[in-house]
């Protein structure tokens, strides 16, 4: 669709966009947040510092430019989309050079009053070209092999150069996020089971690899999953935090053991507890009922989004709507998995609650289109 | 350019159904979260908890205050005395080596307790407090305190530690703590957990070893809760423990300190019986230790030189030793052969100065022998030819029989470390032991305390109680645990005849009051107070006929471990005897002028309950003894140093 189809329809301009904003959304990812500036709260012991202010600055930070984009036309987000990409591509390859250290990976760029981090950026900027590609190419042809073979490699240029920081966690998200929005954009079933089985052949081929020449991962990282799979075969060494979050998380109970009332947290058992075990905090302090409360903000959210997308008639809006909504799944059901105990340690954190530079502002910009698609909606 | 209208509808369509699909798919997974979390924080809630719990909660035992020992007077014995130490926290003391600098430059620390300090603050978590230095005195703690802001980290602390303030003259009887070791451990079957804390103090020897369940008390407990790395946060609750009883014995401290002042530089045994109530009023055994040096562990040097001196500091002779009564078992033998019916008091026997037995020849200490003697004389002048006589006629099961009523050849129940059994030997005894048949021999060599008979000094002290009072005196160390008085000693009477009984006393009396008695010379002269006694001089070696032709060697050209012991029991006054003692130097030489002194001024002591006006001494001995007195009040601990202190 063009401008000129665009104005065809009926299109809300000026203050009128407030009115039309997706509401829900942004109260729920209010709420989400709060939970968050009271979990930081919390871990630093009752005090606003060193976490939760600088949280509530970026927040509201956020809540700005989510707002400023979604008053800019979705079309010019598809124009932008090419570009985009390519910039994040340039700030990974950039971070290769003259990235930030940090516990063995070279993931941030220092950019004077707070740190980047281009993986983060480049899980949006991947989602709106595959939208703008989708939205460009004949429906007819999405399923013709060379035309899957495009998009597959705009996928595997940022995972390959993510996984080399090394962020195995967010090398995944970027590819199961573009998968899915390759999975929206109609390409046929058989790519889908063909990349699976591909995947399970690699993840035998990962353990196969160990020990070997030409061995896959890092040694960390395959002993992250040996204490997945048996946290206690070393649980004062790599398993102690997987199973301190558990005995935070499990000790909470039903309705947990009160406002900075936990003693994993308080005492320093659970380890990052500001981020990316955030969550075990939350439910050792407020238990299961908190946990779920939480769980189900975050599933409303997914909710609308879906919603949101389905009675779209912008493909662009939709597939960009539903490839950020899946991103954002990704991210929340991967650190829960992760702190319960069902998934390795990646190092992913929990979205808006878990105390983090730029993930949160790159999240907001990422619900900025959303809402941008949702405005200028096609009525 | 323009799609076509339905090509564009169906994709849409399409998208539509595949993101409900995989919002579906979603849903599942949140849905298998949410199992997850219930299954984790609902159902195996409490194990977890559990976990948490035992992750924050650290339970420390709190030590009790062990159990005091007093003496009957309420002196203490062995108390708690305060223990200053210094201890630091590397992490709030900044520049460690600066620090440690400016408190050597304050208090005087050994540098190898510095380098043990700081080895082990660089081994440890920066928070933990690392003990520099213990023992401090007071001064130095109140220099620290002065100088606490020049001092980070470093604070004195106060904990306690056993002391005895009488250093060695209790040595042996209250025994010693010291810190448990490994040895203990799988000594004792004691599950007791105050056991598990490094270097706790537990009694070793004595009174602090045998009552050591009463004076320990029982552990308290605190529960703390700690970080991750183990730092304390804060006390959760405390539970105090029960300090251990307080123990008074019989002993009476200044006694007991004067007579091992009066023993200094022999070896040697002394025991002092309260008759009213078979008190220990002394036990002492000479030389001692400085119970002291064992209490944080003793030196190898120390050790070395206790373990091997020839006098055998370590040895409580008085309950321990056992030694041959010689002379003073005539009481025994005479006392069976009365009881017996087989002599009168008044039947002569004829002591030519020796005895011929089963073609042996036994002599009487006097060459020329006592001629004609009868009861009363044969053990005022310690006639050895009359016991050889009357032990054929009653017998060696009767004379065991009598030791035994008497209080020697059994083993006294007291809370000290080791408590000889000594023998009264009898025939079965030979027979069962020896597996060899009883000879006449024996019985003779027995009538005058030698061959195979062995005493204690404890049990030669029960003895002259016994017959002093006619009825079973039992010996008692123990006073009161915890405020709780235990049972006199004080029994019921021996069902001797008392006639034969008072024959025996007035023939002691005549042993230390009569001009030819052997203790004579250490008569007391006050009125009402004069004792009975009875000397003895025991052979530790055989005389051969050709030392015996050669003429009797005198003692003092015999090598000291090679001389004879010299004992003496005694009770006083005659009249309503109060007190009964027993004297064993070792290898001293003769019963009357190395034993007997001893237990007269002993008695006398025991008697005026301090020194004794000189008036009670016979007029030759006074100057003398006048020196030896204000030579041992000066040596005296005097028990008044540990009142002032508390």
């Amino acid at each position: 669709m063009s401008y000129l189809e665009y104005q065809a329809k009926y299109v809300p301009t000026g203050f009128r966009k407030l009115i039309y904003l997706n509401w829900p959304v942004i109260v729920l990812l209010s709420a989400v947040a709060c939970a968050g500036f009271i979990m930081l709260y919390s871990v630093a012991g009752g005090s606003a510092t060193p976490w939760m202010e600088p949280q509530i600055r970026r927040f509201a930070l956020g809540m700005v430019l989510m707002l400023v984009v979604a008053m800019v036309p979705i079309w010019f987000w598809r124009n932008m989309a090419v570009l985009a990409f390519l910039v994040s591509i340039l700030l990974l390859v950039a971070v290769e050079f003259v990235g930030v250290e940090r516990n063995g990976s070279r993931r941030w760029l220092d950019l004077g009053p707070m740190d980047l981090q281009p993986s983060e950026l480049a899980k949006i900027t991947l989602v709106m070209l595959l939208a703008a590609y989708y939205d460009w190419l004949p429906a007819n042809k999405t399923s013709r092999p060379i035309w899957v073979f495009l998009p597959v490699c705009f996928i595997l240029i940022p995972t390959y150069l993510v996984l080399s920081q090394p962020d195995l966690g967010t090398a995944l998200l970027l590819l199961m996020g573009g998968g899915a929005i390759m999975f929206f954009a109609g390409v046929h079933w058989a790519y889908f089971a063909t990349v699976i089985t591909a995947g399970i052949s690699v993840i035998v081929a990962v353990f196969q690899s160990r020990g070997t020449t030409w061995q896959l991962l890092k040694d960390y990282q395959y002993r992250r999953i040996d204490t997945f799979i048996d946290p206690a075969n070393d649980p004062l060494g790599a398993g102690y935090h997987i199973t301190q979050a558990k005995i935070a998380l499990g000790s909470g109970g039903w309705t947990g053991r009160g406002f900075m009332q936990g003693t994993q947290s308080r005492l320093n058992f659970l380890p990052e507890k500001h981020t990316d075990f955030i969550f075990t905090t939350l439910a050792e302090e407020f238990g299961f009922v908190g946990g779920i409360a939480l769980l189900s903000l975050y599933v409303l959210i997914i909710f609308f989004c879906v919603v949101s997308a389905v009675t779209n008639r912008d493909r662009f809006a939709a597939l960009l709507t539903l490839g950020i909504a899946t991103t954002f799944f990704l991210f929340f059901s991967v650190n829960m998995a992760m702190v319960t105990g069902l998934a390795p340690v990646v190092g992913v954190p929990l979205p808006l609650v878990s105390y983090g530079g730029s993930a949160m502002l790159v999240l907001l910009v990422a619900f900025g289109l959303v809402q941008s698609a949702h405005v200028h909606k096609p009525r | 350019m323009k799609k076509p209208q339905r090509d564009t509808e169906e994709s849409t369509r399409r998208l539509s159904r595949r993101a409900l699909l995989l919002g579906s798919v979603q849903l599942g997974i949140a849905g298998t979260l949410a199992w997850r979390m219930q299954s984790m924080q609902v159902e195996q809630a409490d194990q977890f908890r559990l976990l948490a719990e035992e992750n924050r909660i650290n339970i420390n035992l709190i030590p009790p205050a062990r159990g005091l020992i007093f003496d009957r007077n309420g002196l203490a014995l062995a108390e708690n005395e305060q223990n200053y130490r210094v201890v630091m926290v590397r992490e709030a003391a900044g520049d460690v080596q600066e620090t440690l600098d400016r408190l050597t430059q304050i208090v005087d620390i050994d540098p190898d307790d510095i380098a043990r300090a700081v080895e082990e603050m660089n081994r440890r978590s920066p928070f933990v407090p690392v003990t520099i230095a213990d023992r401090l005195a007071w001064e130095d703690v109140a220099q620290i305190n002065i100088n606490a802001p020049a001092l980070p980290g470093i604070t004195a602390e106060v904990g306690l530690s056993r002391h005895y303030p009488w250093g060695a003259d209790v040595a042996h009887v209250v025994g010693y703590v010291g810190p448990v070791s490994d040895y203990d451990l799988s000594r004792i079957d004691d599950q007791d957990p105050l056991l598990q804390i490094p270097k706790f103090q537990i009694g070793k020897t004595g009174v602090e070893n045998k009552l050591e369940h009463a004076l320990r008390g029982s552990a308290g407990t605190k529960r703390i809760e700690v970080n991750a790395l183990g730092r304390v946060m804060r006390e959760l609750d405390r539970q105090e423990g029960i300090p251990g009883q307080d123990i008074q014995l019989t002993l009476d401290g200044r006694l007991q300190s004067y007579v091992q002042a009066r023993l200094d530089g022999e070896s040697a045994g002394v025991v002092v019986i309260d008759l009213e109530n078979g008190d220990l009023r002394a036990i002492a055994s000479a030389p001692a230790f400085d119970p002291n040096l064992f209490v944080r562990g003793i030196s190898v040097k120390n050790w070395t030189e206790l373990n091997e001196n020839i006098y055998r500091p370590l040895a409580a002779k008085a309950v321990q030793g056992t030694y041959p009564p010689g002379s003073t078992f005539k009481m025994v033998t005479a006392l069976a052969a009365l009881e017996g019916g087989v002599i009168s008091p008044d039947e002569t026997v004829y002591c030519p100065g020796y005895t011929n037995v089963a073609g042996t020849r036994f002599h009487c200490w006097k060459r020329g022998g006592h001629g004609n003697i009868n009861f009363h004389e044969s053990l005022k002048q310690s006639c050895d030819c009359y016991y050889y006589e009357v032990s054929q006629r009653i017998g060696i099961d009767k004379m065991a029989e009598m030791a035994r009523k008497l209080g020697l050849g059994i083993r006294h129940d007291l809370p000290l470390s080791a408590v000889a059994q000594g023998l009264a030997p009898d025939k079965a005894w030979k027979r069962d032991v020896r597996s060899e048949e009883w000879r006449i021999g024996d019985t003779v060599n027995a009538s005058i305390g030698q061959g195979y008979v062995l005493s204690s000094p404890l049990q030669l002290a029960v003895m002259a109680a016994r017959i002093a009072t006619g009825r079973v005196v039992t010996p008692r160390l123990v006073k009161s645990i915890d405020g709780i008085e235990q049972p006199s000693g004080l029994g019921e009477s021996l069902g001797l005849n008392e006639n034969n009984l008072r024959r025996l006393r007035q023939s002691m009396t005549a042993v230390s009051n009569h001009r030819r008695g052997t203790a004579y010379r250490s008569r007391i002269v006050a009125d009402g107070m004069e004792m009975a006694g009875k000397t003895g001089t025991s052979q530790v070696r055989r005389i051969t006929p050709e030392e015996r032709a050669r003429g009797v060697t005198r003692n003092s050209d015999l090598p000291w471990e090679r001389r004879d012991h010299a004992l003496f029991v005694n009770f006083a006054p005659v009249e309503n005897p109060r007190f009964a003692v027993a004297v064993v130097v070792e290898h001293g030489g003769g019963g009357s002028s190395a034993a007997a002194p001893i237990g007269r001024d002993v008695t006398l002591q025991a008697l005026y309950d301090g020194d004794p006006p000189l008036e009670a001494y016979p007029t030759a001995d006074r100057g003398r003894i006048a020196e030896q007195q204000e030579r041992i009040r000066q040596r005296i601990i005097p028990g008044g140093r540990a009142q002032d202190r508390a």
